[in-house]
């Protein structure tokens, strides 16, 4: 079920040449919207002896699926391999011998290079970023991997290069959670960050709504109508475990606190609905809110101090922030009558959320700490349930925009809206998973 | 007729040696031998008798059967009103099951004919003290669906209060939230989700 069981096998990362390792200035990307102006990359077959055809396959599979994953950041443009100057299976792929005119003259600011060598059971990888313009390597990585893991080669590259240009990680280690209807019942599904490997969670054959991710990306808590719900679970993602909350009432919406094994939940058991903070295992730590009436969809800043939340106390739905160290809560969104759906981003910087306006629900960005808010979508039928990848450079949600409601993705700043995938039935209710490194 | 016959035969049986006794000896006494005249008095008296009883018999079976009619009909007239009873009730739990509690837009509060409709639960309640009930909160399509959960609990709960403020015990009533996922009405416009924003009740 799971294909990346061996990631641990996949070998220590070595750099290749004495890099500077000083603070990057990370001038490859425009800070105020980085999706702006896409940066030009070439991403020519890696090469590989042309008497081993199992390292041809690894070089152009292994090649294809960076350039694949490196599109889907919104980062880059993949400058076309019908215009390359250079064989890629000829050129010289290290600092030494590149001819950067080469690429700079059809447009490339950046390249890839890589070669695939197959020893044994063992295939290595030796992967390079450049600059094309400045002359110079960014990354040199040396892989060695076996050749059911080519995909983790691609995706940790890649979380280099994001790392070399942007300062973050990247997202290449995240899953999606959503929910599907098309057994007939919502159930919740999984997928890896790119829509792929869609895999079915819940098997209740009832309502099950709302999942989301502990930070080590192991647990998945979720809203089910299968105890006669609407009542929460907390069920581990690959082992036979769960745990539920013992209380009366409405359970809704749990939210996981960034790097802890807790969680804040609405519950109604005192016979009004608040936040409470909860633990892993479901028992109740303490009242997060206190207002009488509707106080629903928690989410966490990432670290952990402060606590957005959609609160009906000053008669329409809206969003608010509680700071669980001074105790204040204070309103943050004033434009429109029904916001709701917040969505804390892991860098800190902006909250998504939804807004209804003349019964059209579309995404917006906030600042925290108040301002205007940012439209991502427009025009496109309904736009709900903004999830943020865990770099906060990518934003997926659900949209009526085909008729069905479908998952799709842009970036943080509402440029390549795209499907994530195409299923039975109908899906909504997103959320993306931290990077998960020890599944 | 067998009986008339018999008489006949019986009386030639008499008259015919008399009248041989009378010629040899004329005053020998006669009484011992009815005449013809009373033995057609007695045949008549008991064809009486036998008519009497079978009227008599025909008069029992008349009464009988007027007696069961009798009986029939009240029965009939105890069933039809407990059907009508019984209909009722049904009426009313029906009117009490089906008829919703409707509610505006992202709201909970209930209106005057929430309330009024809200009264007549609350008396079908008292009228059927052993049945417990599960209040569900619904929502319309419209709005965000973690959102619309919480409104739906907030929708069901009102009703709860409003019946626990008119005296019915809370341990009677339980609530629950199915938000926008359970509609009633599949429908794009007001008249759809004005049905689909409601409080129904469910026996448990």
């Amino acid at each position: 079920m799971f294909r990346r069981r061996l990631t641990i096998a996949l070998s220590v990362l070595l750099l290749l040449l004495p890099w500077p390792v000083a603070a990057m200035p990370y001038d490859y990307i425009d800070i105020s919207n980085p999706f702006l102006r896409k940066t030009p990359i070439a991403v020519p077959v890696f090469k590989s002896a042309t008497h081993d055809p199992a390292a041809m396959a690894a070089a152009s599979v292994t090649s294809a699926r960076l350039a694949y994953y490196l599109n889907f950041t919104g980062y880059f443009t993949l400058s076309d391999p019908g215009a390359f100057l250079e064989d890629p299976q000829n050129m010289n792929i290290t600092g030494s011998g590149l001819r950067y005119r080469n690429w700079t003259a059809i447009g490339a600011e950046m390249l890839v290079t890589g070669s695939v060598v197959i020893r044994d059971d063992d295939t290595e990888f030796e992967l390079r970023l450049f600059d094309t313009i400045k002359e110079k390597m960014l990354v040199g990585k040396r892989y060695r991997s076996t050749a059911d893991n080519y995909r983790q080669v691609a995706r940790r590259f890649c979380s280099e290069v994001i790392f070399a240009i942007s300062g973050s990680r990247g997202f290449f280690d995240s899953k999606i959670a959503f929910v599907s209807n098309g057994t007939g019942h919502k159930e919740i599904f999984l997928c890896e960050f790119d829509g792929s490997n869609v895999r079915r969670f819940t098997r209740h054959k009832s309502i099950s709504l709302f999942p989301d991710w502990s930070s080590d990306g192991r647990w998945i808590a979720y809203t089910t109508y299968a105890d006669r719900g609407p009542k929460i679970r907390i069920q581990h993602v690959r082992e036979n475990r769960v745990a539920k909350i013992d209380k009366p009432g409405l359970q809704a919406v749990p939210a996981w606190v960034p790097g802890k094994f807790e969680l804040a939940a609405s519950l109604s058991f005192s016979g009004d609905q608040e936040i409470y903070l909860l633990t892993g295992n479901g028992k109740v730590i303490k009242r997060l809110t206190s207002s009488a009436g509707i106080d629903v969809e928690p989410t966490w800043s990432p670290d952990g101090r402060r606590l957005a939340f959609v609160s009906k106390r000053s008669g329409s739905p809206q969003v608010y922030i509680y700071d669980t160290v001074s105790g204040r809560v204070q309103r943050l969104t004033f434009e429109g009558r029904y916001n709701t759906q917040p969505s804390w981003s892991p860098k800190g910087d902006r909250i998504a959320y939804s807004a209804m306006n003349n019964g059209v629900i579309d995404i917006f960005t906030i600042n925290p700490e108040g301002g205007e808010p940012f439209q991502l979508t427009e025009n496109q039928g309904t736009n709900e349930a903004p999830t943020w990848a865990p770099d906060g450079s990518l934003v997926a949600f659900s949209s009526t925009r085909e008729g069905k409601s479908r998952i799709y993705v842009m970036t943080a700043y509402g440029t390549d809206q795209r499907r994530l995938f195409t299923l039975s039935g109908e899906q909504s209710n997103p959320k993306w998973s931290p990077n998960i490194f020890n599944p | 007729m067998m009986m008339k016959r018999k008489w006949i035969i019986l009386t030639m049986l008499f008259v015919i040696p008399a009248m041989s006794l009378t010629v040899s000896c004329a005053k020998k006494p006669v009484a011992t031998v009815p005449s013809a005249a009373e033995i057609a008095a007695e045949e008549a008296a008991a064809e009486e008798a036998v008519r009497q009883a079978e009227l008599e018999k025909q008069r029992e079976i008349e009464s009988q059967k007027q007696l069961e009619a009798e009986r029939l009909a009240a029965e009939r007239a105890e069933q039809l009103k407990a059907e009508a009873i019984e209909r009722d009730m049904m009426m009313a739990m029906n009117r009490f099951l089906n008829e919703n509690v409707s509610f505006e837009f992202d709201n909970f509060t209930l209106d005057y004919q929430a309330q009024e409709l809200l009264k007549q639960k609350a008396v079908w309640l008292r009228d059927n003290p052993d049945a417990n009930v599960v209040i569900e909160g619904h929502c319309d399509e419209r709005g965000t669906n973690a959102y619309n959960l919480s409104l739906g609990e907030r929708r069901a709960e009102s009703a709860k209060m409003f019946l626990v403020n008119l005296g019915i015990s809370d341990t009677r009533l339980t609530t629950i939230s199915y938000g926008e996922e359970k509609p009633v009405d599949m429908g794009r416009d007001e008249e759809s989700w004005a049905k689909n924003r409601r409080a129904a009740f469910v026996l448990e």
